[in-house]
């Protein structure tokens, strides 16, 4: 860590260079940087280095990338070799890592649970390699989270291409030439893809169904116009990553039986369901698809991870024999994608210190769990971090002030048998001198404050004015004093003192009920 | 007249009763029967002991309670919501003149003297304590009224070198409570003065040294010293209802003041002790930029548009007693089918949950008044927030300015929103005397006025 620290100090008179190869595979359309991203880049202290055509198949011309201030290189071992930061979308070939020097920082997707070998050639070659799809799912690092970019895309482009396909209006409409009924769609899985796929679909003026495994994305589901769909089996589907589970058989039973009705209802079916790391749940099957009316549409976004329906081809576009079309290519709107791709990259070099400042903290949480290979090692998997602290249902007032007392029975431990000791001391000492009698009022004052703190910290943070309101009336029990001192001859000091006391409590005993008792008229529900 | 195992059932009947009181109060549904129970617990107690053996003057006591009974209905009848906090304070005040009464009457009752020993000089200090506790709520909640009413200047009045003369003026108690206990009959009478006079002066102090923004947490803490004094009381007098009552309200005072320090990331101990906010270290970031100032048709028209909305009221609010037209506006947009809902930071006002009982005033339905830790995340996606008459609870430099004397309280993310509509005075600063990086914010823009006009204004617009 220092010495990088030094190094970096060292090379920090010269400007960092951040270099944007051509992808290599054919099918990848997209591009690390695009004009505009290029400026943000520039104005970040990078210089920008562009190997030529790099951004063509997203309809990114050369010459806008160099009106935008970066330099063209035609050579790509060139790029590779003047660059401090590459920045590509699909991951380092073979043939590329042969280019790439030590100390090299690389963001791209990397998916380094599936890719092991890839991960220790990079770490043999000590390139840094950041994998941008494993960047934590936390508030801070949501504007570098390509996977939420990429699937909104995906949801929105899940809709066209069905709607392309699908041979109808999806809006109803009632015309001169008769009524049209508006599409059904039915969109499986809420996660960014799905309620993109629900807030276009909806655009359009379909009816959405949504279903999800997770309880707690109902809201969000409704939020975005669509109805929440779910099966009467008591599980939810949420953890603490953020992504979904496996269910139990008994809850895909019931899971495949609400498909099954569907099936027969709806004209389009959208399915976003994976489960990272593992195969795509299978949802949709054959007697699913039988069950479907003729012209209509399944997009399965799933499809390169096997597919949610079980009768998709990864990367093709074909008609069931009963006239269902099953999409398992979607266009990746390279221009638009590549746009949003490059603001996650340029968010997460900003958070990294920029061009100027640019440096790898390995304490920072986003950092340290994207960058897979750091100065020849291999970092993954990282260790896990809880994501979205789920608010326990409803009830937050008294949730709220109880979480106090728990952590501090949790952090006491030897602190608080230590404490026990001094107090049980202290007690003793008190016992040698006091009378009984004190020690037997004494008893029932500690007992009560124990009640007291107990009792206390179940009341609603909305109802604390009232609390006071009512202690503070209750307070006014002090009138007892009052009462027991009395006596029948009114010249007496002691009686005096008494008589006003007694009046005044009672101002405060009476004047405390009344008004809380007014204010808790007030509230309603 | 009742025999005294009577009186003591009784006794334990009305602690019983007071506990489920203070419990009843942890939801709406139960509160109004909390206070029931209360209220029935208090006539339990009160008549079971003029009922008891060896109380005279009960025409005196009857004529007391009598009067004292009108003036208290009088006062909580008359006093207005937004008043609230001050009647609190003086009601303190009460139980700690009561307090130190009770104390000296103690002192001066014959039975003192009838004891000898350790129970003598016990019950003395009892007393001693008892009149010390009492004597600080006294004065303490007097000047907690002048500061809430405005009669006495907020600001914290400190100087240097007070904690020094608090620990001397402490010692000195002491000193006089060994004086007090080795005098014999009445003779200790001169010690007892001088120490209230003393502990009236610690109490005016320690108040006075508190800054408004703080006045959340002095009423509780005072609540709090209330209760303690009432327990002093009770050993003094050797009453475990006196005990029991006030070890309650004591230790809920101080629940209320802890939960008051967290939700403003201050200590504890440097509120009691007065004067938190030592100068802060470091240049505080210069706040610069452009205000946008908008009116009331701009504002009716973004909220027309908009389909979520989040109001954070403030001190503002109840000073304007805007909560009205408030729900007027609610009930509007929730008919156009926006989602309304409020963000209340817990030390919004001055007294804890102050903000939820205004807005109960206004009849505004309690499961759309969210707390700050469960509207803060939603705050991203909401199109509006109306910030009303709230000034530090809002302001971003407590989270990215660490020169701030505000730094680490949390606040409401308002600035995540889409819309900031900040409803204000004048350009003046809050409480805290922290300029609010807020207001210069691209998406804020300011509406400046009374905040009830402001409100009302919209309204009309808002068809």
């Amino acid at each position: 860590m220092k010495s990088y620290l030094e190094q970096d100090r060292k090379r920090s008179i010269m400007k960092k260079k951040v270099g944007v190869p051509k992808e290599t595979q054919i099918k990848e359309l997209r591009v690390g940087a695009t004009p505009t991203t290029v400026e943000r880049l520039m104005k970040m202290g990078f210089e920008v280095l562009i190997e030529s055509d790099a951004g063509t198949s997203a309809n990114y011309s050369d010459s806008a990338y160099s009106a935008a201030g970066a330099t063209i290189i035609s050579q790509k071992e060139e790029l590779y070799r003047q660059s401090d930061i590459i920045l590509k979308v699909q991951a380092v070939s073979a043939s590329e890592i042969e280019m790439m020097h030590e100390g090299q920082v690389t963001l791209s997707y990397l998916y380094p649970a599936q890719n092991p070998e890839l991960l220790q050639q990079l770490s043999d070659k000590k390139i840094n390699a950041i994998a941008m799809d494993a960047i934590p799912r936390i508030s801070r690092a949501q504007k570098m989270d390509v996977l939420s970019s990429m699937a909104n895309i995906a949801g929105y482009r899940s809709v066209i291409e069905a709607a392309d396909k699908y041979g109808r209006f999806l809006n109803g409409q009632i015309t001169a030439a008769g009524k049209v009924n508006p599409a059904k769609v039915l969109v499986i899985g809420a996660g960014v893809a799905g309620l993109a796929a629900i807030g276009t679909a909806r655009s359009l003026g379909a009816i959405v169904k949504a279903f999800d495994t997770r309880a707690e994305v109902a809201e969000q589901i409704e939020s975005m116009g669509a109805e929440f769909l779910t099966v009467d089996i008591e599980e939810d589907g949420s953890t603490a990553s953020g992504y979904s589970k496996v269910m139990s058989p008994a809850f895909i039973e019931a899971e495949m039986a609400l498909f099954k009705k569907l099936a027969a209802e709806v004209d389009i079916i959208i399915t976003t369901a994976q489960i990272p790391g593992r195969e795509a749940p299978k949802l949709i099957l054959e007697d699913h698809v039988a069950e479907m009316k003729a012209g209509s549409v399944i997009v399965d976004l799933a499809a390169s991870t096997g597919g949610n329906c079980v009768l998709t081809r990864n990367d093709e576009i074909y008609t069931t024999d009963n006239g269902v079309t099953i999409i398992g290519k979607l266009d990746q709107l390279p221009s638009q994608a590549s746009q949003l791709y490059g603001n996650n990259l340029c968010h997460l070099l900003d958070d990294m210190g920029g061009g100027d400042n640019f440096i790898i903290d390995m304490q920072d949480d986003v950092v340290s769990r994207a960058m897979v290979t750091y100065n020849g090692s291999v970092n993954w998997p990282p260790k896990p971090l809880e994501v979205s602290k789920k608010t326990p249902p409803k009830q937050a007032d008294a949730t709220i002030s109880t979480t106090p007392i728990k952590e501090d029975k949790k952090s006491n431990g030897w602190g608080s048998l230590i404490s026990l000791g001094v107090i049980a001391v202290i007690l003793y000492l008190l016992a040698l001198v006091a009378p009984p009698e004190f020690m037997q009022h004494f008893t029932v004052f500690v007992l009560s404050i124990f009640i007291g703190w107990q009792v206390i910290w179940n009341v609603s943070h909305s109802l604390h004015t009232p609390l006071m309101a009512v202690t503070n009336a209750i307070s006014g029990i002090i009138i007892i004093g009052g009462l027991l001192q009395t006596r029948d001859n009114f010249g007496d000091m002691m009686t005096i003192l008494a008589v006003i006391a007694i009046l005044v409590a009672s101002i405060n005993i009476v004047g405390g009920f009344v008004v809380t008792h007014r204010m808790l008229k007030m509230f309603r529900k | 007249m009742i025999s005294s195992q009577i009186q003591l059932a009784s006794y334990l009947l009305a602690s019983i009763l007071f506990i489920l009181s203070l419990g009843g109060l942890s939801s709406q549904e139960s509160a109004r029967r909390g206070v029931l129970y209360g209220i029935i617990g208090m006539i339990i107690a009160i008549v079971s002991t003029i009922l008891g053996e060896g109380v005279q003057g009960q025409i005196y006591i009857i004529a007391a309670i009598a009067i004292a009974s009108v003036i208290g209905i009088a006062l909580a009848r008359k006093v207005e919501m937004t008043s609230m906090p001050q009647l609190v304070a003086m009601l303190h005040s009460f139980v700690g003149l009561a307090a130190v009464l009770v104390g000296f009457g103690s002192y001066l009752d014959p039975h003192t003297q009838e004891l000898t020993g350790a129970a003598h000089s016990i019950h003395l200090v009892e007393i001693f304590i008892g009149v010390f506790i009492g004597a600080i709520t006294f004065t303490g909640s007097i000047i907690a009224w002048g500061k809430l009413e405005g009669k006495i200047r907020s600001k914290p009045l400190v100087y240097p070198g007070r904690h020094l003369v608090n620990i001397l003026l402490l010692i000195g108690c002491i000193g006089l409570c060994v004086l007090f206990t080795g005098a014999t009959a009445t003779s200790g009478m001169w010690a007892l003065l001088v120490m209230t006079g003393i502990a009236s002066f610690i109490g005016i102090m320690l108040v006075m040294a508190i800054g408004g923004a703080d006045m959340p947490v002095v009423v509780s803490m005072l609540n709090s010293y209330s209760g303690w004094a009432a327990a002093a009381a009770g050993f003094m007098l050797g009453n475990d209802l006196l005990i029991v009552t006030g070890a309650l309200v004591g230790s809920s005072g101080a629940i209320l003041s802890i939960i008051m320090c967290k939700a403003m990331n201050r200590s504890f101990l440097s509120v009691i002790f007065g004067g938190f906010g030592a100068a802060p270290t470091g240049t505080m970031k210069a706040v610069t930029g452009e205000v946008t100032a908008t009116n009331h048709q701009q504002v009716a028209q973004l909220l027309d548009e908009a389909s979520s909305v989040v109001i954070v009221p403030g001190y503002g609010m109840a000073v304007a007693k805007a909560q009205f037209p408030v729900y007027d506006m609610v009930d509007k947009l929730k008919k156009k089918g926006k989602k309304v809902r409020f963000g209340i930071h817990p030390v919004a006002g001055r007294l804890p949950g102050h903000m939820n009982v205004l807005l109960a005033e206004a009849n505004v339905p309690y499961d759309i008044v969210m707390e700050m830790d469960e509207i803060n995340e939603d705050l991203s996606g909401t199109d509006i927030v109306l910030v009303i008459g709230a000034n530090d609870i809002v302001n971003p430099g407590a989270q990215d300015d660490p020169a701030s004397p505000i730094y680490g309280m949390p606040v409401l993310e308002v600035w995540n929103a889409n819309n900031v509509i900040v409803m204000k005075r004048s350009m003046a600063v809050g409480y805290a005397g922290v300029g609010n990086p807020l207001f210069y914010k691209d998406n804020t823009s300011m509406l400046y006025g009374d905040a009830k006009d402001s409100v009302g204004k919209i309204n009309d617009f808002l068809l």
